[in-house]
């Protein structure tokens, strides 16, 4: 018989809670929902854009989370790493609702001519940046963009421009080193600003 | 130097971490190269619209979870 205190949602520690956890008591199962799984929540319906599939996201990343709780380090705090699995678990559905496979990074980096210059000429925005990011279907093709990432890189663009761990933290976390992390990132964003520009430049919207 | 190394150095002199030479360098290309310019805008955009994309407008409002899906989500793990 777990011995479960009066309120599940009972303000604790998170070192206890990660304890009791990995102990598999069935009290911390529920806190650990009850507690995070609001905001995860949210988050998820942000990235699906609907309820019913931003429940089913929800429920497969805690499942997620529970089968992986001994691969939890420690080293970031619980609610980041949650986080990280509803926003991977979404981008996922997401990217296979669109059947749209990730693109190789490679057909999304730039090309050069021999003598070192761009084969491109790139185009404005079709509107100002600050312009851009006050609209709510903007912000949903960014994330759509996001989903499309091949995954290692998507992973490292997450971790260090949206949750901005240190360059040493995610290298540390996906036993990478802080080079590689580096090299990842600026891969990643390089391909993300080529989906957006097919998206969002003069040139895309006369097309 | 070239677009080429213009694009490869872009991340280092976002974060301020080229050697001065090559500061040098890369401030003469933005002089001269008006698409490295906006090459390097919009991926100093791309940088500012992921993050926009997943900004939390309601971060100060935390919502409670549904009885049934927390039941759901723990029927499930057993």
């Amino acid at each position: 018989m777990d011995s479960q205190p009066t309120h599940v949602a009972a303000v604790f520690d998170e070192q206890s809670l990660v304890g009791a956890l990995r102990a598999g008591h069935d009290w911390a199962f529920e806190a650990m929902v009850r507690t995070y799984g609001g905001r995860l929540l949210a988050v998820a319906r942000r990235i699906c854009g609907n309820e019913e599939d931003a429940r089913d996201v929800l429920q497969s990343a805690y499942l997620s989370a529970f089968r992986s709780l001994g691969g939890f380090a420690g080293s970031c705090q619980l609610s980041t790493w949650l986080h990280r699995i509803v926003v991977n678990t979404a981008l996922m559905r997401l990217r296979s609702k669109r059947r749209k496979p990730e693109d190789s990074i490679e057909a999304l980096l730039p090309a050069f001519q021999e003598d070192g210059h761009h084969v491109e000429q790139f185009s404005d925005w079709a509107l100002p940046a600050d312009r851009l990011l006050e609209r709510e279907d903007v912000r949903r093709l960014v994330r759509q963009c996001i989903a499309r990432l091949p995954d290692n890189y998507r992973d490292v663009l997450m971790m260090r421009d949206i949750e901005e761990q240190s360059t040493e933290d995610v290298a540390r976390h996906l036993a990478l080193t802080p080079n590689a992390v580096k090299v990842r990132l600026h891969r990643a964003r390089q391909a993300l600003s080529t989906l957006l520009r097919r998206e969002l430049t003069t040139e895309a919207v006369c097309q | 130097m070239t677009c080429r190394q213009f694009a490869d150095f872009m991340h280092d002199y976002l974060t301020g971490h080229l050697p001065a030479d090559v500061l040098a360098a890369f401030d003469d290309h933005v002089a001269v190269c008006a698409n490295c310019v906006r090459y390097l805008a919009q991926y100093r955009d791309a940088i500012a619209f992921g993050r926009a994309a997943f900004a939390d407008p309601d971060a100060t409002i935390p919502d409670d979870v549904p009885d049934d899906l927390v039941t759901a989500i723990l029927a499930a793990r057993e």
